[in-house]
């Protein structure tokens, strides 16, 4: 038990066991994505009101939803690191937060291409959108504390403080704007109305949020070797490796 | 053991802190009162952009003096750590065997003092400029006095992350504008129900729930954050 944790502190196993992951999660993932898109775009039903245009929401709710669980993945690495002064922690938490931005930044772009066809606007100020505006203004804050300071490793500490700051700030923000704008606006525009959805179009969703989450995972871990080979580029388990693969 | 006997308490530790803060700011009075020629000039921008017409202003007051709250505090609280982060005693202070966690609330003390306080105290004057309705003014007063005092926490903990930065002016806005927004629409939401003639004690309350939790959170992340650029 002990001694996995030890290993985990260890940049030149971290890189194997990434790299042994990587190996069979990026093919399932790839064809996960590959068999959803074409279940979800080919063969689904049109939307009996929406018609074909709701079929972005195979690539909408999963980039917002892994974007939001990505940001806690962010903040409990960064939370571990400065808790238990686990390096490779921040390794992870910094691999985070691009990726984060880009699929917080992906749900926005297709939330509002979706939304000038069904609600005849490109943008609402709404509870979720304002959110996740935010979230994305969260991300790029972490990106950029972490470009702003020369020191890597106190640029990672900043950094997971910052992203635990901003886990009280997510929810305050949600519940905030939704009482804001219940004064305002009355709730006819909703994410999630009523429309319970159906099973034909549930099943390719599913496997598109789980096939996002793979592919959040697979970044993670593709952005977690090059920082490992970067921040460790002088050790000589790296030099071997860019031996071994000049070699090669 | 005697050196530690005679180290002053932490309660006296921190008003002398506090006490040393606001002697520095009454020395130069100009940073004092920059903020408050900021908000006026802000505040005399709008009629200009907006037109001066008295009905529209009024519908955008609560919205305008929020965020011109927002804006000072955030222009000030870059400089809360600085020239001690400079000069070094910001060094000594990490080094002091009492708690960091009341030190940094001494800090922020004092720069809500300076900035916040005065400026709720001075809303009236720029509220009754852009024809804000009188009967929202004293919840205007009360908000921002509540208000600010979570912008300063917040502002702290921005300033914490960046103060060993040369170049961290554009990035603490960054940084802290996404946790100065529920402040914003609590703050310019009770302004506009107290308008409205609804009650705008609800929002006050969050205010200052939302003071309560900066109070308990927020000195850990500006301690934690001092440490961070101490070290780095």
């Amino acid at each position: 038990m002990w001694s996995f944790f030890h290993k985990l502190g260890s940049p030149p196993w971290l890189f194997g066991i990434a790299g042994s992951i990587l190996r069979w999660l990026l093919p399932i993932t790839l064809v996960a994505l590959a068999v959803g898109l074409v279940w979800g775009l080919l063969f689904t039903h049109p939307d009996f009101r929406q018609g074909n245009s709701y079929r972005i929401i195979y690539i909408h709710v999963p980039a917002a939803v892994v974007a939001l669980a990505g940001y806690y993945v962010m903040a409990i690495a960064g939370a571990v690191s400065l808790i238990w002064k686990m390096k490779m922690a921040d390794v992870a938490m910094k691999a985070c937060a691009p990726i984060g931005a880009a699929l917080t930044f992906i749900a926005l772009v297709t939330g509002s291409i979706w939304g000038k066809p069904t609600w005849g606007t490109w943008w609402v100020w709404d509870a979720r959108i304002t959110s996740m505006l935010i979230l994305l203004f969260l991300y790029l804050g972490v990106v950029a504390l972490y470009e702003a300071y020369d020191n890597k490793e106190a640029a990672s500490k900043a950094c997971a403080v910052l992203s635990l700051v901003g886990t009280v700030n997510i929810p305050i923000i949600y519940k905030s704007v939704d009482w804001w704008y219940s004064l305002h606006q009355p709730a006819s525009i909703k994410f999630t109305g009523e429309s319970t959805i159906d099973a034909s179009m549930l099943y390719p969703l599913l496997l598109m949020i789980v096939a996002f989450y793979g592919l959040f995972t697979c970044c993670m871990l593709l952005n977690m070797r090059a920082e490992l080979v970067e921040r460790e580029a002088r050790t000589n388990w790296v030099r071997k490796l860019a031996g071994a693969g000049a070699r090669r | 053991m005697s050196r530690q006997r005679r180290a002053p308490g932490t309660g006296s530790f921190c008003l002398t802190l506090l006490r040393r803060q606001l002697i520095l700011a009454a020395r130069r009075p100009i940073e004092i009162g920059n903020p408050l020629l900021f908000f006026a000039m802000v505040v005399a921008l709008f009629p200009l952009g907006l037109g001066p017409a008295p009905d529209k202003l009024a519908d955008f007051a609560p919205g305008i003096l929020w965020i011109i709250a927002l804006l000072s505090s955030l222009l000030t609280s870059d400089t809360v750590f600085r020239s001690d982060f400079e000069d070094g005693s910001l060094e000594q202070l990490l080094l002091a065997p009492q708690p960091l966690y009341m030190s940094v609330l001494a800090y922020i003390a004092a720069h809500w003092l300076i900035t916040g306080l005065l400026l709720a105290l001075v809303s009236p004057l720029f509220a009754l400029m852009i024809k804000l309705p009188e009967q929202a003014i004293g919840v205007l007063v009360g908000g921002l006095l509540l208000g600010t005092a979570v912008l300063s926490l917040v502002g702290g903990i921005g300033a914490a992350l960046t103060v060993g930065l040369k170049r961290g002016g554009m990035l603490i806005s960054l940084l802290i504008l996404p946790f100065y927004m529920p402040v914003l629409i609590f703050g310019s939401a009770a302004v506009q129900n107290a308008i409205a003639g609804y009650p705008a004690a609800p929002y006050l309350a969050i205010l200052g729930a939302m003071l309560c939790l900066a109070i308990a959170l927020a000195p850990l992340a500006i301690a934690a954050g001092l440490r961070i650029s101490v070290d780095a």
